[in-house]
């Protein structure tokens, strides 16, 4: 279970509305490599995993994603305060505008809805540790796009934020796969799912 | 200029971060014992502030509201808000 704490993991006060850049910072909310997938990902992949440790891993670093999808959300909730008509005819926003005002909902810059197919749960724990690292770098790489677009330091403290936990989790989960790997033992050599194959091949007992 | 109820909403962030990066670190490393000592203490300095912030401004978690008879939780502001500034 969750408990929720009335604060941000980092804090966020944008001055400036900037619809513009609401939408494409929309995309780390519901988008291919976004906190949505990111969380869903990391809290899915748990019921596979056979070592606690590891789990343990998934667990908080899932977590700390629900924490900045709610980072997302606000940056892209306070770029959209107080816009005018003008500013949202101008920007670009009126197609987003159309269907959800200024409401929060999960696409992907490009207007393609958040698809529970932009990550994997695949029932095999190195397979999935694989993807996690991966989906780390992708994540970290659409914050770099992200903070070429962006001049408002307001903005720019908390991307750059986002973007170094993206790091930080590329390396914990190098480490998980480090220590999943270890309980392998040579009777699993072609490193089979050690969590569905067979107790022998998983290193537990 | 920030108030102190910013400034310690401020500090909170910074400590519960400590104990987040530390939480991540021990998941992989939990025989490390220097990390253990440093968790503990942040932890107990994080447990302490929010327990000050909650009497003084109002609660962070439910878990905190236990300062008499009125229901503060629900008046707090939101996260969103900007409250920082």
């Amino acid at each position: 279970m969750w408990s929720y704490d009335k604060r941000l993991q980092f804090p966020v006060n944008i001055k400036e509305p900037n619809a513009k850049l609401a939408q494409v910072i929309i995309s780390q909310y519901g988008g291919p490599d976004g906190e949505m997938g990111a969380s869903m990902r990391y809290l899915s992949q748990r019921y596979a995993m056979p070592y606690r440790e590891v789990a343990g891993v998934l667990t908080d670093i899932g977590t700390e994603e629900l924490a900045h999808l709610e980072m997302v959300a606000t940056i892209v909730h306070q770029l959209t305060r107080n816009l005018s008509m003008e500013e949202i005819e101008k920007s670009g926003f009126a197609n987003y505008y159309v269907d959800h005002t200024v409401g929060i909902w999960p696409q992907a810059a490009g207007g393609v809805p958040f698809n529970a197919c932009e990550f994997q749960s695949k029932g095999d724990i190195i397979t999935d540790l694989m993807e996690d690292m991966a989906a780390e770098q992708k994540a970290r790489t659409t914050y770099d796009n992200i903070l070429r677009l962006v001049d408002d330091p307001d903005v720019c403290e908390p991307i750059k934020f986002l973007r170094m936990r993206e790091v930080v989790h590329f390396q914990r989960f190098g480490e998980a796969l480090r220590i999943t790997t270890d309980k392998l033992n040579s009777k699993n050599f072609y490193a089979f799912n050690p969590g569905f194959d067979c107790d022998e091949c998983s290193g537990k007992n | 200029m920030m108030g102190n109820k910013e400034q310690l909403l401020r500090d909170i962030g910074i400590v519960d971060f400590v104990v987040t990066e530390l939480t991540l670190y021990l998941d992989t490393h939990p025989h490390d014992r220097n990390a253990m000592e440093y968790f503990n203490h942040y932890n107990r300095m994080k447990n302490q502030m929010e327990r000050e912030f909650s009497q003084k401004y109002y609660p962070l978690s439910t878990r905190l509201e236990d300062c008499g008879n009125e229901w503060r939780w629900g008046a707090a502001p939101l996260p969103w808000e900007g409250a920082c500034e």
